[in-house]
């Protein structure tokens, strides 16, 4: 087999997670809220996930469960940041440290428990094409739920008649509050949908990339997820894009070892490195940055103010 | 009557005085403590561990009382830790991490009646012992499975860092895999981490990529069994039998017991006999390197290879790091007949014939 195929295989499944949580936090900073929490809700996920699923032997449980636990602490982000107009930055901060803290605490007994991992999709005929048929569709349900999950994004953004409002409502909230929308039942949905999807891409870890609990079994893709969105300019597509760039350059990383004698080390920076250089190439334009960010992101509203 | 009251006062006050001293009573049991680095349910490492403390607790009965802390990072919090043991009343403290070996200098020369011992480290005192597994010994047996096994003649290595005592065990392997193999090749990757299990598992299929059907590990989590069992080829435990993760993909694994050396140090105390200053390396022979359940799929001819070996290096006939060895330059740094010294095997930065690749440096 060509080496390739599992190679872009292993990309795919590494981006799966990413695509999952920054799609989400995509949502919410386009109804101007910035939430920080990713990590620490993914990791609430990745635990909640596992034991749902090990308890009832069930992965969609699992994933129901995760998708749960991440919308409750997201409330938890929500009554704070939306209700109470605490500082976002800070909130989202105290998020995911709260998140890593209570999942390790949560998750000790379940720690160095197995678990049966996600098969993949058999579609019969399709499956068993060389090549093509490994590289499509030889994934588990989560992948292509994530490609399903971005073209609903997409075109609720840019299509529906709520998602319209919900941009309106991260651009401008006074004007979207002055027409008769609700600014802060509108964020509190949309917070609740990223603390759904990061709950699912913390359950993709501990039920299908690695089915097991372990602490702190995200390892920073809670922040990449969070890089990824303004990498991707606000733009699922873009989004999704560096996503798979991502996994991919994880991937090379580990691939490249063998082939060039380059220290470990450097090529554990290249993915970040990456990032480091897309990040400048999108800054180097302010206008890129400026009229794609939403434009009250991070900014509390009070309806009475 | 007075002169009676005041003496059974008197008498009562210096029983009381006699009971305060601080006497060593044999009734009391001696105070175990072990410090650990990571959770006690890690299925790895730190597992091993408390396993050996429940053993050695339940072997000892109630002439001691063991305790433990565990996830106690390497850092200044460690010293804390060390200190607050010793401060109460623990007169055996173990420290199963190598990077608990200053705060446990520091400690023991506050506590100098309280015996430390310490994993994996090179600094003693008068209170303070090492120990450590000889784990080219466990290597060395997985490469001669391995080059027994692989249909390929290509093992994998997941490294975490490429230090000495790591990248022994890489060179280990493939010493053994050649004793066997003569065409074995060994790809190493570094993931520059030593549990992040997302990362080792894209480095165990990358390994299979390249076509190791075998991937040995040093890294912690049971990520590359996971890979092995799903994708139909074989992988190696490390400290632990993994075999929960993958039934069919771990073939074995090079892992610890720990009880035996706990056991007799425990004793030691208890007895008076316990020194100072020493360093104590157990291999296979003492049993503190147990190679976890041969996978049935492992033909009986290979079984027979590996307990020859196994025997020979207890009876002290083999000597994994015996050479000639040369690196895989090709230059000679063992020579025939001799055993590599303590400095040189502690300081082991380089790779073996056999393995591709440079060590990154």
């Amino acid at each position: 087999m060509n080496p390739l195929v599992p190679m872009l295989h292993s990309s795919v499944v590494a981006a799966t997670p990413l695509i999952f949580a920054a799609l989400g936090e995509t949502v919410v900073e386009k109804a101007g809220v910035l939430n920080l929490g990713i990590e620490g809700m993914m990791l609430v996920g990745a635990v909640a996930g596992f034991a749902a699923t090990l308890t009832t032997g069930s992965d969609t449980a699992g994933f129901a469960a995760a998708a749960v636990a991440g919308v409750l602490l997201s409330l938890v982000f929500g009554f704070l940041t939306i209700t109470l107009q605490t500082n976002q930055v800070a909130t989202g901060l105290a998020l995911t440290l709260f998140g890593t803290g209570f999942s390790a605490f949560a998750g000790h007994d379940y720690a160095g428990l197995p678990l049966n991992p996600l098969p993949g999709v058999v579609i019969p005929g399709l499956t068993d094409i060389p090549v093509i048929g490994d590289l499509l569709f030889h994934y588990d349900i989560m992948v292509y739920l994530s490609l399903v999950l971005y073209a609903a994004i997409v075109w609720f953004l840019t299509k529906s008649h709520t998602g319209l409002k919900l941009r309106a409502v991260g651009e401008s909230p006074t004007v979207a509050h002055a027409i008769g929308k609700s600014v802060n039942a509108t964020r509190y949905l949309s917070v609740m949908f990223g603390g759904a999807c990061a709950g699912i891409a913390g359950a993709y870890l501990s039920l299908v990339q690695t089915p097991m609990w372990v602490e702190d079994m995200s390892a920073g893709k809670g922040w990449i997820a969070l890089a990824l969105v303004v990498f991707g300019t606000w733009k699922p597509t873009r989004v999704v894009l560096g996503a798979f760039l991502f996994g991919a350059v994880t991937q090379i990383e580990l691939f490249a070892q063998s082939m060039v004698p380059i220290p470990a080390e450097f090529l554990s920076m290249l993915p970040y490195a990456a990032t480091v250089v897309v990040l400048v190439i999108i800054c180097r334009d302010p206008k890129t940055i400026l009229l794609n960010q939403p434009a009250s992101l991070g900014r509390s509203f009070h309806p009475a103010a | 009557m007075k002169r009676h009251l005041l003496k059974t006062i008197g008498l009562g006050v210096a029983a009381g005085l006699l009971a305060a001293a601080p006497q060593p009573s044999f009734a009391d049991p001696l105070k175990v403590a072990f410090v650990y680095l990571g959770p006690t349910g890690d299925g790895g490492w730190t597992q091993q561990h408390e396993m050996a403390r429940q053993k050695l607790q339940a072997t000892l009965g109630d002439k001691i009382k063991t305790s433990f802390i565990e996830k106690v990072p390497e850092d200044a919090t460690s010293e804390g830790i060390f200190r607050k043991l010793a401060a109460d009343g623990n007169m055996l403290i173990f420290g199963t991490s190598f990077g608990y070996m200053e705060p446990i200098q520091r400690v023991a020369k506050l506590f100098p009646k309280v015996k430390f011992e310490h994993v994996n480290g090179y600094k003693t005192a008068n209170n303070v012992v090492v120990y450590e597994p000889r784990f080219e010994e466990g290597f060395y047996l997985l490469g001669i499975v391995g080059g027994l096994m692989t249909k390929t003649n290509t093992l994998g290595f997941i490294g975490s860092f490429p230090i000495p005592s790591v990248v022994r065990d890489a060179d280990s392997m493939t010493l053994g895999a050649l004793s066997v193999n003569p065409k074995i090749k060994t790809k190493p990757i570094w993931v520059s981490t030593w549990y992040d299990p997302g990362k080792e598992r894209q480095a165990a299929e990358t390994l299979v990529a390249q076509g190791a059907d075998i991937v040995a590990q040093n890294t912690d989590s049971p990520a590359s069994i996971q890979v092995a069992q799903e994708k139909g080829t074989y992988a190696f435990s490390i400290d632990a039998d993994m075999s929960k993760f993958g039934p069919k993909g771990q073939l074995t694994g090079s892992t610890e017991d720990w009880s035996g050396y706990y056991i007799a140090e425990t004793e030691k105390v208890l007895n008076g006999t316990w020194t100072g200053n020493r360093a104590t390396r157990w291999g296979l022979k003492e049993g503190m390197v147990v190679l976890a359940p041969l996978n049935p799929a492992i033909p009986a001819s290979v079984v027979k290879v590996v307990d020859e070996k196994k025997a020979a290096i207890i009876a002290g006939k083999l000597n994994p790091l015996e050479g000639p060895i040369k690196d895989n330059a090709g230059a000679e740094k063992v020579a025939a007949g001799k055993t590599m010294s303590d400095k040189d095997f502690n300081s082991m930065n380089w790779y073996v014939a056999g393995v591709e690749g440079e060590l990154p440096k």
